[in-house]
């Protein structure tokens, strides 16, 4: 295509997107969220299904298409109508048919696949209309569940690459760099570093050879937000890049990305693949002279390289150990060169940027933390998902506006934000504004997005022990506080669960959790007591609990709980009893059960077994 | 002698020698392990000592030095699987297999990870045996899950 490209890249560009807009004008698409989540509940087979079946509808112009994570993960798969507007939900490949021949019935929905709201009960057929979409503002998640992933027609067709063309065709290196700056986009990917100071420190510093870096080792866990950006739009992220490439001067890039995550890999590379074949990767992109081009490099499972030293020093072929950072990595990072690092998201939101202006973009989210932020809601929620919200939102919003409040109508305890480096916020504190600053000085951090629902039913202990036991099997061992830290902090924390706990214990964990935050070498040893530190601060009283009632308030903790059978509800099926691996029930068919404490396990296997709710857990240990 | 020189040719062959974590990893992909044998092969070709290949090998836990069983269990242990259950759920595998984290049972049927987190929380807690997803789990329900996998 070279020869008839002309040399403006925007009006080449745009003579692409005019091309595809003709060919798919007036055609309908059924769109099928094919993110990690749904397609785990089938929405591949399903997909396959409606494609075979839309041949036979040659009529009706439909186009069956595989989209990125629409989000509303809970009730996938997740189907879209894009002329109608209709939301499908819990969608299986026996529904197919169905719903293509509404389609052609003058727009008749399928009303069993309608999105029911728990609040009234009644369906909802349109996207827009549903509670979850409804306060989000979705700006880098706008083209994951309409674009297909794999085809880089689609991302051109709305809108795609126009940033790039911008950028190459008449913004200079520092144009750009100030725009970013002026956006006041900060880092995503947990430190909240000011981007566009990133890239002015990188542009500056001396060397002929510079690097950028997209940091896709998504590691804390219960966060996906970088996963469906890569699976739901990878060229916004390879837009971003080249754009951040041009602006400090770098010809090569990598994008690290965790080894769990083959599909975002495998979308990454098709968008890569395309993207150079249409001249916007590679030599001479958009016959501007600029020169970039990308590597993925897939991580090795090991949660310290989401440290920039750390990826780093895994990018040069060593174990990913991270460093002291006297020399910043902008003047000396892969391979002594200097090198910008950014987010996943962070990369995504710079076209956007370019896109509208940074003044525009500016005016989206707070005082200090502009634009939007993609949270992965997950834990005891009603609507588990991936939301976009602008910084700044409260907690009770994005919980309970949003999500759809707690599961089963429990009380709401608090949420963890932040991954195993964050902390916990209590309900009392939902009116907080979620932004870099506040989640700070709340004891927690906003970290790369993600946000675990608690509720009366989560032990506070447990949920510090468990984010402890995390990190010191991640800690990489380089330095002695980290090391040695994690693991105590973790053996304290199991003998309080455990029952063996002392007030001794609070003073412990409170003072080397301080010598942590100031002594450990990168910031996976710095932020590892935050998860102590402020369930110390906000829970003191179940510690407490523990320590000196031996009682798991939340019911929990496996030595300090009791299962037991009410013999005014049970039976007598006898579904407890056959299945109990310890033979510890006793009881004729037909009469109330019961459990032989002393052979109990405490598995729980009764509980989830009985169809009357007889078995029941009580929170403290009774050993008669 | 001009330092910035040397420098700039020195860097244009950076690249060049990073390709020990891609290279362990399709050896890996390919065996389900790292034969001891292969890291003897890889440091002779790369012209790197054999500690520095142990050490990435036995660095990342992406890697396991031994031979997996018929069938893999990655047992999602993310914080919305760990609150959901997930540790009700080893402590099954770890009664009924005889199963512990990264190995393999004394039949050489299962090999048991445990991941930090799959991503896919909606399906908490979700354990995936080679490459089928069983969401909602609890340990009646995977045990019996397991019974097609012999």
């Amino acid at each position: 295509m070279s020869s008839s490209v002309s040399l403006n890249p925007q009006a080449e560009l745009k003579r692409i997107r005019d091309t595809v807009k003709r060919s798919r004008g007036g055609v309908r698409e059924i769109r099928v969220c094919c993110g990690t989540g749904c397609q785990a509940r089938g929405s591949m087979e399903l997909y396959e299904v409606l494609r075979k079946e839309a041949e036979s509808f040659k009529g009706a112009r439909i186009r069956v298409k595989k989209t990125g994570c629409q989000g509303l993960c809970e009730k996938g798969a997740v189907v879209t109508d894009s002329a109608a507007g209709y939301f499908y939900c819990l969608a299986k490949k026996e529904n197919a048919r169905t719903i293509l021949e509404r389609v052609k019935e003058d727009d008749e929905k399928v009303s069993s696949l309608l999105y029911i709201d728990h609040t009234t009960g009644k369906p909802v057929i349109y996207t827009e209309d549903i509670p979850f979409y409804k306060k989000q503002h979705r700006l880098v998640l706008r083209q994951s569940g309409s674009t297909d992933p794999e085809d880089i027609l689609d991302y051109i067709a709305a809108g795609g690459y126009r940033s790039l063309a911008k950028v190459l065709g008449g913004m200079s290196p520092e144009k750009v760099i100030e725009e970013i700056t002026s956006s006041g986009l900060r880092g995503r990917g947990g430190g909240g570093f000011p981007t566009g100071r990133k890239w002015r420190s990188c542009r500056d510093a001396s060397g002929q050879k510079k690097y950028v870096i997209c940091n896709a080792d998504e590691g804390d866990p219960g966060a996906f937000m970088d996963r469906s950006i890569l699976e739901g739009n990878p060229h916004s992220i390879l837009e971003g890049m080249i754009i951040g490439a041009y602006a400090i001067g770098a010809h090569q890039g990598y994008v690290y990305v965790r080894d769990e995550y083959p599909l975002a890999v495998h979308r990454l590379k098709i968008a890569m693949a395309q993207a150079g074949e249409f001249g916007l990767l590679g030599y001479d992109i958009l016959n501007t002279g600029f020169t970039f081009n990308v590597r993925t490099n897939r991580g090795g499972g090991a949660f310290v390289c989401g440290e920039s030293t750390a990826l780093m020093a895994s990018l040069q072929g060593q174990i990913g150990e991270p460093r002291a950072k006297y020399i910043h990595t902008v003047e000396r990072g892969l391979w002594d060169c200097p090198t910008v690092l950014n987010n996943v998201e962070t990369w995504a939101n710079v076209p956007i940027i370019i896109e509208m202006g940074a003044e525009q973009y500016a005016k989206i989210g707070s005082e200090g933390s502009k634009g939007t932020k993609i949270f992965s809601v997950v834990g005891k929620v009603n609507n588990t998902g991936l939301v976009e919200v602008p910084m700044g939102m409260t907690i009770r919003e994005i919980v309970f506006d949003i999500c759809g409040g707690v599961r089963n109508d429990k009380q709401f305890k608090g949420v963890q934000t932040g991954g195993p480096s964050g902390g916990c916020i209590p309900a009392r504190l939902a009116d907080l504004p979620v932004d870099f600053d506040s989640l700070t000085e709340a004891g927690s951090m906003m970290g790369s997005g993600g946000m675990i629902v608690l509720d009366e039913h989560t032990c506070m202990v447990d949920v510090a022990r468990y984010f402890m036991s995390f990190l010191r099997k991640e800690s990489c061992g380089k330095c002695t506080l980290c090391r040695e830290g994690t693991e105590v902090m973790h053996e304290t924390l199991k003998s309080i669960c455990e029952g063996r706990g002392s007030k001794q214990d609070i003073d412990l964990l409170e003072e080397l959790g301080q010598a942590m935050q100031t002594g450990a070498l990168c910031a996976l040893g710095t932020s590892a007591p935050n998860s102590v530190l402020s369930t110390l601060r906000y829970f003191q009283d179940e510690y407490l609990e523990h320590i000196r009632n031996k009682r798991c308030p939340a019911g929990v903790c496996r030595e300090l709980v009791t299962y037991s059978i009410d013999p005014d509800i049970c039976k007598g099926c006898g579904k407890c009893k056959e299945l109990c691996p310890q033979q510890a029930i006793e009881g004729e068919k037909k009469t109330p059960h019961r459990i032989r404490l002393e052979l109990c396990m405490k598995c729980g296997a009764c509980l989830d077994v009985c169809p009357f709710g007889a078995v029941g857990r009580r929170s403290y240990c009774d050993k008669s | 002698m001009n330092q910035t020189e040397i420098r700039d040719i020195v860097d244009e062959y950076l690249e060049e020698s990073a390709q020990l974590v891609p290279i362990l990893q399709d050896i890996h992909r390919k065996y389900g392990y790292l034969p001891e044998e292969t890291l003897h092969h890889v440091a002779e070709r790369l012209h790197i000592p054999l500690s520095r290949v142990y050490s990435v090998a036995t660095f990342y836990g992406a890697f396991s030095l031994k031979p997996r069983g018929r069938h893999l269990i990655s047992l999602c242990m993310g914080t919305a699987c760990h609150l959901q259950g997930a540790p009700r759920l080893l402590h099954a595998l770890k009664d009924k297999f005889k199963l512990e984290d990264g190995e393999t049972s004394p039949d050489e049927r299962f090999t048991l990870k445990v991941v930090n987190c799959l991503g896919t929380c909606a399906l908490a807690p979700v354990v995936v045996v080679d490459g089928t997803y069983f969401d909602g789990m609890n340990p009646d329900k995977l045990l019996k899950a397991l019974r097609r996998f012999e």
